[in-house]
């Protein structure tokens, strides 16, 4: 059983999305599980439906949905600090050391984090790169595991079926529930696919696909 | 935000003619455009809190937007597809967004930096 799993993702939502049904199992199991998230996404462009938020309040409001889902998920949340769409700007070895040093407190044994480059955003991207880095600098025996979250369209193409692939279908309200905290991001997603024109269901069906599996890649240090 | 309010937007522009301000640039398609779409190309970019002025201000309707272009001396600002306005802490919020709500085009002044408080 593990003992702590930390999720490392770029943005307020990622957690939700990605793997909110398997952080929700290992709540119940009793795992303690912390969001260690890059940004605020400061430069989302959602700001609801009729607009509740604008450039310079939205920080502060994703900050505050980022806190109501961790508190939704009963996960921990650990701040990064870092400006959305800066990452891969960022010096890479200085996230990854700045990284190791928080996992040094959170002492994992699973950590999750976006796949290389298979993960869409380019934060996502330079994320994980640096979670994998900081990951690799733990001595072989005291490194906890890795999973990488891939989801770009092709990435099966390269990489082939994920190892893990975590039917999370009988927790799929729920994890609605939890994306739905995040109002700013998810309101417009939800309202495309409510109702019955032929278009919203086609657009549901196709979330409910992509959302109900949540697939991890097991990363091989190769050491 | 609310919808522009053509006199009173051309009113704090032309108030803030010769000051050192602070301005934000954007402009996006969102960064999974081309995630959900295999034609389209993700397209962005933005300036935050490049310190300027300008001699001259116009904000002009077209249908249901508006185009702002301050001009410089040296150069130009220019943003198009605005739609909604707001005051805050003294600095003004333009932007202009999409039926759903998301942000299209952002153009903002203000003579303190933008948001360090908020971001840091």
């Amino acid at each position: 059983m593990e003992q702590h799993v930390v999720v490392i993702y770029a943005h307020p939502d990622d957690e939700c999305f990605g793997t909110a049904g398997t952080i929700m199992e290992y709540r119940k199991k009793g795992v303690p599980v912390t969001y260690v998230c890059g940004t605020l996404g400061e430069m989302g462009r959602n700001m609801g439906s009729p607009t509740f938020a604008n450039r310079e309040t939205l920080p502060a409001l994703r900050k505050k949905e980022l806190e109501d889902a961790c508190a939704f998920l009963d996960i921990d949340l650990h701040l990064l600090g870092y400006r959305d769409k800066t990452i891969e700007f960022e010096d890479r070895k200085e996230v990854a050391t700045h990284i190791k040093e928080v996992l040094d407190e959170l002492k994992p044994s699973l950590v999750i984090t976006h796949y290389p480059p298979f993960a869409v955003h380019p934060d996502h991207n330079a994320l994980g790169a640096a979670t994998i880095d900081a990951v690799g600098m733990y001595d072989k025996d005291e490194r906890p595991d890795l999973w990488a979250t891939a989801i770009s369209k092709d990435f099966e193409k390269h990489l082939g079926k994920p190892h893990i692939i975590n039917d999370i279908t009988p927790m799929f309200d729920q994890k609605l529930e939890a994306i739905m905290v995040h109002k700013s991001q998810a309101q417009g997603m939800l309202e495309r696919m409510s109702g019955s024109s032929q278009d919203a269901i086609a657009l549901k069906a196709a979330w409910e696909k992509r959302l109900g599996k949540e697939q991890f890649f097991i990363w091989d240090y190769e050491d | 935000m609310k919808p522009i309010n053509h006199s009173h937007v051309q009113q704090i522009l032309t108030d803030s003619i010769g000051k050192k301000l602070y301005v934000h640039l954007e402009t996006t398609n969102g960064a999974y455009a081309s995630h959900f779409n295999n034609e389209a190309v993700n397209v962005g970019a933005y300036i935050r809190n490049a310190h300027i002025s300008f001699t001259q201000a116009k904000i002009i309707q077209d249908d249901a937007s508006f185009r702002v272009g301050l001009k410089m001396e040296f150069g130009w600002i220019y943003a198009e597809g605005l739609t909604d306005f707001e005051e805050l802490n003294g600095a003004l919020l333009l932007a202009g967004h999409d039926s759903e709500g998301r942000v299209m085009v952002a153009l903002q002044i203000s003579e303190q930096p933008f948001g360090q408080e908020l971001t840091d």
